[in-house]
């Protein structure tokens, strides 16, 4: 099932679908590991519900659910 | 001297690998045209030296934030030998991926495989060797933190050859356009063009322009999706080809960052958690009640004050650096032992010189200026210490994680947090640190708005004024007072920033995709390396600006326009009284101008004085106060003995305050003046450094008209409180103002364009 990297809930795996977005996030998106086929975990949200902690490529990263959104995973 | 710079991702320990290699040796510079610090040194331990330049830390050579387009541009312009590329065995994956793009510079390279005791403690094994063959470059299992493995890796890049051929691990895949394409920027002498030839595919903006490059890459890819391909192949290649060298064990569920993660960023305890961490750190460098413990004992009979144990002169002093009526707090302790080390020379060289006014000019004006400044320095140093320790943990990446919701609301990132607490510490470093800021909108905003988080040096105009109206009008609370004033610096760095964010900074919130680095124990000598160089930093400066300052300040006052010497009570004809007379007027809508009468220019004098340093203002009260009492003016009974042993500034201001006569609200508008406008020398040249050519000067513009419309409200609110209704309709004014331009700019965009891209 196809859905957005901000929709997941805290504890769901998938891989990386395709990754939209302007210019540099996107870019910087890319740089940090988030690329077509990269496994995702959604880890949990930030305690005022954003942004969002995932682990991808071994590390964990944050990023807003704004972000997230340009992210499309396969659960 | 081959001179190798140091390259990697941010936490990745290169901080630490410097230290070990560099050691004392390491100086901080500037790197050109900028003041992000460029730290160098050299490594002596080997056959020969060889040089060290510490790169700030970076994910990719695309550049995302100004840092990493500092390190890009001086691995590509800067000529260095090679590059040490330190990579973090725990986090392989992600700190590989700059290796594969440094790879494809013609730059010699040497790759440090840190971190490795810990992997082998966690029971993974990582094959050196086939990591070695894969990259074709030299890799050196090392731990920075122990210096394993640190003399072998000195060795073999002293060893390196000097010329390399960049090779890509995209060449399987578009070899038969890069190959070409790297010939052709060849041909033109593009140093290494292998590299460039990448950066054309991507469509990166550096690739130098050739109509012969560009022709190739135009046949062959025309519309794909260069870009994430590139990133997709190279990561693609680290997992299946690189990382693979790794063998994990089993591993248990929790990390140990997971664990202290669960405490730190918990839905419930985060916020109050961290607020309690911050109030502990001011608590502990700040409060003259530690632990509240005197506090806690007035609730029974109270703890006797300093006068009332009935010690010896000497003795009193002495007791009096860590006890009057409360425990002191670790940080005033310092400041005290200081203050009594400064007190004790100042009176030895004072009384050892017996000309009077060289006497004077020695004891008040050069070393007065001086340990005012120099006195700070405990304090500083140790509410650094504070903050770079919340840093190197990890904490502070958890704190953007949690502040970011709030921060988003003012147009900014949660990134955006650090520099504006650090600006409680200093400004200096604060706006050196918006660096990391990636948004150039974002970086503007945030350092105009730094020196309105009140600095260590506001802080004892803050506590003298305050003490001085406690003790003069015996109302209020001098710690509440203080309070309150940091609260409105920050109130009005809010204000600033939505309004900026609204109108002349106007932009999308910017991204926050930030790493969560694992937690990590502070290195001590890091930590010790990193004060020492802010001590050197703070001692040139008392040492430069404010020892000049200062000197000026006492000729100005004790010198008349024809240079002759006026003595103490001849300071209302001296040059700085008469500039003083000049300025007055200026303030008075602020509450200390020309209402103050004859001796008004004292106030006056003072502010000026302070956009030179915001530590001069309290020595200058010292010497206005002495100058007003050498007048003969009536300062309400503080005698010169009072003055002389006035640390605080305290005496001097109910000097000044019984003989100008000004009222409270015009006394708390000072404070605010000083806070809120055009900070110290320093501050203002960082800011200089820091900001986009052209916003430099809108910047010294804002902090003119910041201070001057802050102090105004203050002063005329406090006078008369139904101004406050006035203040409020020309608030509501302007905001009207920017909402209806927003609407109309939105109307005039959406005539011509579809509805969703106006909202672009």
């Amino acid at each position: 099932m196809a859905k957005l990297l901000s929709e997941c809930k805290a504890g769901e795996h998938g891989k990386v679908l395709s990754v939209q977005g302007e210019g540099k996030m996107r870019r910087r998106l890319f740089d940090m590991g988030v690329t077509v086929g990269a496994p995702v975990q959604m880890r949990k949200k930030a305690p005022l519900g954003d942004p969002i902690q995932v682990t991808v490529r071994g590390y964990e990263l944050t990023l807003r659910k704004t972000e997230a959104a340009c992210v499309e995973v396969e659960i | 001297m081959k001179t190798f710079a140091l390259c990697g991702n941010p936490n990745c320990g290169k901080t630490t690998l410097f230290n070990a290699l560099t050691g004392a040796s390491a100086h901080v510079g500037n790197w050109p045209g900028v003041t992000v610090e460029k730290r160098e040194g050299v490594y002596k331990k080997g056959s020969e030296p060889i040089a060290v330049v510490d790169l700030p830390g970076i994910y990719s050579l695309s550049p995302y934030t100004p840092e990493e387009e500092i390190a890009r541009r001086y691995l590509l312009e800067g000529a260095p030998f090679g590059v040490i590329n330190i990579v973090d065995a725990d986090n392989l994956e992600r700190n590989l991926y700059v290796t594969t793009q440094l790879l494809e510079t013609d730059l010699p390279m040497i790759v440090a495989l840190n971190r490795m005791d810990e992997v082998e403690k966690a029971g993974d094994k990582i094959d050196v060797r086939a990591l070695e063959e894969r990259l074709g470059v030299p890799v050196v299992a090392i731990s920075a933190r122990n210096g394993s493995g640190v003399p072998e890796l000195m060795a073999r890049a002293a060893a390196l050859p000097a010329a390399r051929k960049g090779r890509s691990v995209l060449e399987e895949r578009w070899g038969q356009t890069l190959a070409p394409v790297a010939d052709a920027y060849a041909r033109q002498n593009v140093p290494s063009p292998l590299f460039h030839a990448v950066k054309l595919l991507e469509r990166d903006e550096i690739a130098p322009a050739n109509d012969e490059a560009a022709a190739i890459v135009a046949q062959t890819a025309d519309n794909a999706d260069l870009e994430a391909a590139i990133a997709d192949a190279r990561y693609t290649y680290i997992a299946e080809r690189l990382a693979a060298v790794k063998t994990k064990a089993r591993r248990e569920k929790l990390t140990r960052s997971d664990k202290i993660d669960k405490v730190l960023t918990h839905r419930v305890w985060a916020l109050p958690l961290f607020a309690v961490i911050l109030f502990a750190i001011f608590h502990v460098t700040f409060s003259e009640d530690f632990l509240y413990i005197g506090a806690w004992a007035s609730l029974g009979g109270g703890l006797p004050s300093l006068d009332e144990l009935g010690l010896s002169a000497r003795m009193e002093t002495f007791v009096g650096i860590f006890y009057d009526g409360a425990v002191f707090s670790p940080g005033v302790i310092l400041f005290n032992a200081f203050d009594a080390l400064f007190g004790l020379i100042t009176d030895a060289v004072g009384g050892a010189i017996s000309v009077g006014w060289l006497s004077s000019l020695t004891a008040d004006g050069v070393l007065g200026g001086l340990f005012a400044v120099l006195g700070f320095l405990p304090q500083i140093l140790l509410l650094f210490m504070w903050f770079s320790l919340l840093e190197d943990s990890g904490y502070m990446a958890r704190i953007a994680f949690v502040l970011d919701k709030i921060f988003r609301r003012f147009g900014l990132s949660g990134r955006a947090f650090l520099p504006m607490i650090m600006g409680f510490g200093c400004a200096v470093p604060a706006m050196i640190n918006t660096r990391t800021l990636a948004d150039d909108k974002e970086r503007t905003a945030t350092v105009r708005v730094i020196p309105f988080f009140s600095c260590g040096a506001k802080l004892p105009i803050l506590t003298a004024v305050a003490g001085g109206v406690v003790q003069h009008f015996g109302v209020g609370n001098a710690e509440a007072i203080t309070f309150c004033m940091y609260l409105l610096g920050m109130a009005a760095a809010v204000v600033s920033v939505l309004l900026m964010r609204n109108t002349t900074l106007k932009g999308e919130t910017p991204p926050f995709i930030m790493e969560l680095p694992a937690y990590h124990w502070p290195r001590f000598r890091n930590l010790m390396l990193h004060l020492w160089d802010k001590a050197k930093h703070f001692v040139k400066k008392a040492f430069t600006v404010i020892f000049v300052s200062t000197v000026l300040i006492w000729l100005f006052t004790h010198l008349d326009w024809s240079w002759r010497y006026v003595g103490e009570n001849g300071m209302d004809r001296s040059i700085l009284a008469s500039l003083g007379q000049l300025v007055q007027p200026l303030f008075t809508p602020l509450g200390f101008g020309s209402q103050l009468g004859a001796y008004g220019w004292v106030f006056a004098v003072a502010a000026v004085v302070g956009l030179i340093a915001k530590e001069n203002v309290i020595a200058t009260f010292g010497t206005l106060g002495a100058c007003l009492l050498a007048l003969g003016a009536d300062v309400g009974g503080v005698s010169a003995d009072v003055l002389l042993t006035d640390q605080e500034g305290v005496a001097a201001t109910v000097a000044m305050i019984s003989a100008t006569g000004i009222t409270v609200p015009a006394l708390i508008a000072f404070i605010a003046f000083n806070m809120t406008t055009v900070p110290c020398f320093a501050a203002v040249a960082a800011a200089k450094g820091e900001l986009k050519k052209g916003t430099f000067r809108y910047t010294l513009l804002f902090w003119s008209a910041s201070g001057y419309v802050v102090a105004a409200m203050v002063y005329t609110v406090g006078s008369w409180w139904w101004t406050a209704f006035i203040w409020a309709a020309v608030a509501a004014a302007v905001i009207l103002c920017i909402v209806l331009r927003a609407k109309s700019k939105r109307k005039l965009l959406a005539g011509h364009t579809t509805g969703g891209e106006a909202n672009a």
